[in-house]
């Protein structure tokens, strides 16, 4: 049989899919009990019980210096951030990205405004915001808003604007206006979109997000890896890090469920 | 019985490109009218033209008498070969869409009393189209056919003056094609429509209309072919429709250069 015709089943495919991830996992064992063997107070791979006792006082201690529990305090911090920046996100482009995609006039007059926005490295602009948003929450949210919603305006609108004409004309001919054809028509087939672009933006707002909480904050997750490099704190940065994804992989799971349950039309062909 | 849309010496033009030349056309209430011809002679944009996606470069375009805004409006019904009907509704909210739009002008959708009375109305005409088991499907869920009943059923609802169609069965089977054929004849008869199809199907031409118009060329320049433009070349009212169940191979069509006449 050739290569390209073997199809896993299910369940198979789950075991395969697992495997990659079990064989790093054991590497990192390996690796981590050698270099251990060799000098018993090795710092950059860290056992999982030191991993486990270094997260002890973060996870149920309260700080005496803040009064919080560090873990769940960064944890808090940075999924506000993350929340109000990415909700900022997805309502300016619902707002901006329809009106582009429904409106021919409002492409053409801010179509390439977007555009040139969209091709400013975000991180470029981080000086830019911390000076007019001083160094609080706003400068870390307008970092995530000014990276990722660009790009969800640009994928919505044209989106919008790629719906058959068909489509629109015959709303017309049934009577609707432009709100209605925007209201009815758009907006509906523009919402499963908006949120696989959020689902795709997640990466780079976790990587904003971090980027903001490394250079300025005093609390939040990155904010924490970024400090605890200073005593080559292994030992919290990979529990860190591994939580970062666990977050990224539910929100993302979240949205497709959402997707899934909210707007069963748009997933009915590809089952 | 006085024109229900005329065509007034239209053209269209694209810069110097002539797609429409010299059309005059008028159509009567409740006339079939299939509109033929090779790809490129302008049957799609003589269409648009009727639909007011395009306005003509010159001439008049009237209906009812009344000059037509270059704008679609609920006047006009029209079916596509595809991308019709709206993915996102289910049979019965899509055959609902032109009452939710003409009752509720900021939400676009009706609730309580209105909204059942628009749903039962919706129900009926998708009966009458057989469409009445599938009525909380998405069209997704419906095979072409069942896609193109739904979008006449939608169509139908904003009771038209004149219902368009473009190709409207080009994409099906033969066997479904015939059933549409029939479905298409009766709600013709049944609501006392007036019908402009375009088809790339001549059979199909000759089998529903009461006239059929003829789109080529008259004169063609060698050197510079977008330099003239197609109008209707021929425009054969007919007595008797080629019956129903013709199969497609078996007639020849001749058009006679003088007289303008069918030979089955």
């Amino acid at each position: 049989m050739r290569w390209v015709n073997v199809r896993p089943n299910r369940r198979s495919a789950v075991l395969l899919g697992t495997l990659p991830l079990l064989v790093a996992l054991i590497a990192y064992l390996f690796a981590s009990t050698a270099r251990h063997a060799a000098n018993p107070s090795d710092k950059i791979l860290p056992t999982p019980a030191a991993m486990v006792e270094a997260m002890h006082g973060l996870l149920f201690e309260v700080d005496p210096l803040s009064g919080h529990v560090i873990f769940w305090a960064d944890t808090a911090a940075s999924l506000e951030r993350l929340g109000l920046g990415l909700g900022i996100c997805a309502l300016s482009a619902l707002l901006v990205g329809m009106v582009l995609g429904v409106l021919p006039a409002a492409r053409a007059t801010l179509g390439a405004f977007v555009t040139t926005v969209a091709v400013i490295p975000p991180i470029a602009l981080l000086p830019v915001l911390f000076i007019v948003f001083g160094l609080g929450e706003t400068a870390k949210v307008a970092l995530i808003v000014v990276g990722v919603a660009p790009f969800l305006i640009r994928d919505l609108a044209d989106h919008v604007a790629a719906l058959p004409e068909e489509q629109l004309i015959k709303a017309q001919t049934l009577g609707a206006s432009s709100w209605q054809l925007a209201l009815r028509v758009a907006l509906p087939q523009a919402l499963p979109r908006l949120i696989a672009g959020l689902r795709l933006s997640l990466g780079p707002a976790w990587v904003y997000l971090i980027s903001a909480e490394a250079i300025a904050s005093d609390i939040g997750l990155g904010y924490r890896i970024f400090l605890v490099r200073r005593y080559l704190s292994m030992d919290v940065i990979i529990p860190y890090v591994a939580w970062i994804s666990l977050l990224a992989i539910a929100m993302d799971v979240a949205l497709m469920q959402l997707s899934r349950r909210a707007f069963t039309w748009a997933h009915e062909g590809r089952r | 019985m006085s024109a229900l849309l005329t065509f007034d010496n239209v053209w269209l033009e694209y810069g110097d490109k002539v797609v429409l030349e010299r059309v005059n056309v008028a159509i009567v209430e409740h006339s079939f009218v299939s509109i033929v011809g090779p790809s490129g002679a302008g049957k799609s944009s003589f269409l648009r033209l009727a639909l007011g996606q395009e306005a003509p470069s010159r001439g008049r375009i009237l209906l009812d008498g009344k000059a037509l805004p270059p704008e679609c409006g609920p006047d006009r019904g029209v079916v596509f070969q595809r991308y019709s009907v709206f993915p996102h509704l289910t049979a019965l909210r899509n055959v609902m869409f032109g009452q939710e739009c003409a009752n509720a002008r900021f939400t676009a959708r009706l609730f309580g009393a209105a909204r059942r009375r628009a749903a039962e109305e919706a129900a009926a005409m998708l009966t009458e189209v057989g469409l009445g088991d599938s009525l909380d499907l998405y069209p997704a869920q419906l095979s072409g056919g069942m896609q193109q009943r739904l979008a006449i059923a939608q169509a139908l609802m904003a009771r038209p003056r004149v219902l368009l169609l473009d190709e409207p069965f080009g994409a099906l089977d033969p066997g479904i094609r015939q059933d549409m054929h029939r479905l298409i004849l009766r709600l013709w008869e049944e609501h006392g429509l007036t019908v402009l199809m375009v088809t790339h199907d001549i059979t199909e031409a000759f089998k529903l209309g009461t006239r059929v118009l003829a789109f080529d060329k008259r004169r063609v320049d060698p050197h510079a072919p977008h330099r003239f433009g197609a109008t209707a070349v021929y425009d054969l009212p007919l007595k008797t429709r080629l019956p129903l169940d013709t199969p497609e191979t078996s007639v020849s069509i001749t058009i006679d250069r003088i007289s303008n006449n069918l030979k089955g």
